[in-house]
């Protein structure tokens, strides 16, 4: 069963089961780290029918560990999409009314243009010769995608954690292209705290001698335990105390009394185990490097002389912003912080924080505030772009 | 929102006062009831702030563009005459510090708008008076142990504060306990006698 998703995985690397747009060398992709990557490609899910005066496209924006398959079965775990509770076919953003697209990542693994992908310079993965990837230049790829559909201007971007630096990306990069933006659980900048995880996750991976400098493809190895290791430590990032109290307390695991040794006694310990071991089977560990350093670099403030409201100015996107009370990840501040920035920038600015215990991940389950005031935000918006009910 | 929800009859007299089409902020929004009667009655571009996060989520799920955020705060994060009009709407008594919050105001918008229950009503000064007790009306339901509004003031007050802040008054209204204005003929002292509430224009 593992071997066969992670299989899957490697399958869906070069020849994704996704559509893919081709970027030959005329097309190349200009990088922050002040190279180009050419050729790439990019794999993308659309859903419903892009209408005549190409006005009712939304952009979804993918987190860290997703990918395009938002509102289909995920052709790896045989999964629903990861945000299927909000998209589809009467749904909330209803795929009947709106032509929804959601891409891969630049640097992710399932079918754009990541370190796992055949450099055709050398016939073999990148590995660590694939250029630093950085959330801007996910951006402009996307853009490039978007013009390749004739879409001038997205009706609306949204997304979550990683998906949501993207998106307040989008806003200040095209501003002109972006009636409204929704960013959820996200923040302007990475951390200091979200820096220090990333590099554990990470420090995992390279420490695990199947990593082999990251050439492990080569020697068809795969850094299973070490990948394991910093999805286990990010995944308590995602929920909070009072969540993981709530699921796990101090119970134990399918025993009655403790062992006295290392096996996993503790039903956490059992469930983040199988969270690392399942993660692994879908996700590349090189990638995992390149997309967690894309967001500890991310600092929009940073690229527009070190104030968040100039990276805003004249904006006439209309933005929702949504944070969730028990996110330690990206907590209520950090959201407050680009408010303040919209503010200044006198830019149309909704904000909504939602009281609930289930950390960071709340944004891709079902939570009912969430879907409302989603729902209120973009009905009104449609209404402001002129599209019909 | 800081009074009983039936008794805003200020909210008209708030909706005749801006034009159609213009920018405006509402501060201390509550449930969107006035952002809303504004978009739909001026078409304005309203956003709002207010300090309860259940009626942010209210508004915003209404498709109102509202943030949480406290008047005496975050007011400092909105650009200089970024709105042309800012109401504050029965909330000046609820501030901690109600003379900065007013000075924001008349920077933050070409005209501020503010209304607030008159603590200068011939009601308030008779339980005082003859009662020696804290007045509780219809308008004011609270008691004085659990009352948001810390900070009353009489129309008198509020017109020395604007003359303070080098504010012109363009133009007030009073309304009585019946919710009918009192004749602009009137003299202050009979305004701050008989007037329930007040809405002021002002500008700067």
């Amino acid at each position: 069963m593992a071997a066969q998703r992670a299989a899957r995985t490697k399958d869906e690397v070069d020849h994704p089961s996704s559509p893919v747009l081709q970027f030959g060398p005329d097309k190349p992709l200009k990088l922050d780290a002040g190279t180009i990557l050419s050729p790439f490609q990019i794999a993308y899910q659309t859903y419903g029918t892009l209408n005549d005066a190409r006005s009712n496209a939304i952009l979804v924006c993918h987190a860290l560990t997703g990918d395009q398959h938002v509102a289909n079965t995920n052709p790896v775990t045989g999964k629903p999409g990861w945000w299927e509770v909000l998209i589809g076919p009467g749904k909330i953003i209803d795929t009947n009314r709106f032509f929804v697209i959601c891409s891969n990542v630049v640097g992710g693994c399932l079918g754009s243009t990541g370190p796992a992908s055949t450099n055709p310079a050398t016939g073999k993965p990148y590995g660590l010769d694939l250029p630093i990837i950085t959330i801007r230049d996910m951006v402009r790829a996307q853009a490039m995608l978007i013009d390749h559909f004739g879409i001038e201007k997205l009706f609306c971007v949204l997304g979550g954690s990683m998906g949501g630096m993207q998106v307040l990306e989008w806003a200040a990069s095209y501003p002109g292209r972006v009636f409204c933006a929704l960013p959820i659980a996200t923040g302007a900048r990475h951390s200091s705290q979200n820096i220090a995880f990333h590099e554990v996750g990470r420090q995992a991976v390279m420490a695990d001698p199947d990593w082999h400098g990251g050439k492990y493809l080569d020697f068809g190895k795969r850094p299973e335990k070490g990948l394991a290791v910093a999805r286990m430590a990010a995944h308590i990032t995602y929920l909070s105390e009072a969540a993981l109290h709530r699921k796990f307390g101090r119970n134990l695991q399918d025993r009655e009394a403790l062992t006295f040794g290392f096996d996993a006694d503790f039903q956490i310990e059992s469930y983040l185990r199988h969270q690392g071991m399942t993660f692994v089977d879908r996700f590349d560990a090189n990638s995992y490097l390149y997309l967690t350093r894309a967001m500890d670099y991310f600092d929009l403030a940073a690229d527009h002389g070190g104030r968040l409201a100039d990276a805003f100015a004249g904006t006439k996107t209309r933005f929702c912003l949504v944070s969730f009370t028990s996110d330690w990840l990206f907590p209520t501040e950090e959201s407050r912080s680009i408010v303040h920035a919209l503010n200044a920038a006198g830019a149309s600015v909704s904000f909504v924080e939602i009281e609930t215990d289930r950390g960071h991940d709340a944004f891709l389950l079902d939570e009912p505030e969430l879907f409302a005031a989603i729902n209120g935000f973009i009905a009104s918006a449609a209404r402001a772009r002129g599209l019909s009910a | 929102m800081t009074v009983n929800r039936a008794q805003r009859v200020d909210l008209d007299v708030v909706t005749d006062l801006i034009p159609a089409n213009s920018r405006v902020l509402d501060v201390g929004s509550g449930d969107g009831v006035l952002l809303e009667l504004l978009q739909e009655t001026k078409q304005v571009d309203g956003r709002g702030l207010e300090l309860s996060q259940r009626g942010v989520n209210e508004c915003v799920a209404r498709g109102l563009s509202v943030i949480q955020g406290d008047a005496d705060t975050d007011l400092k994060f909105y650009a200089d005459k970024g709105f042309d009009f800012v109401v504050l709407s029965q909330t000046l008594q609820a501030t901690r510090n109600p003379k900065i919050v007013l000075d924001e105001l008349l920077r933050i918008g070409n005209r501020a708008i503010v209304s607030f229950p008159n603590f200068g009503h011939w009601r308030v000064r008779f339980s005082l008076l003859v009662k020696g007790r804290m007045p509780v009306t219809k308008d004011l339901p609270y008691s004085w142990y659990d009352t948001p509004n810390i900070h009353f003031c009489t129309i008198r007050d509020f017109v020395n504060l604007c003359e303070e802040l080098g504010a012109t008054v363009e133009k007030a209204t009073a309304l009585d306990a019946n919710g009918q204005k009192i004749g602009l003929s009137m003299p202050w002292w009979f305004w701050n006698f008989f007037g329930q509430q007040a809405v002021f224009l002002l500008r700067r």
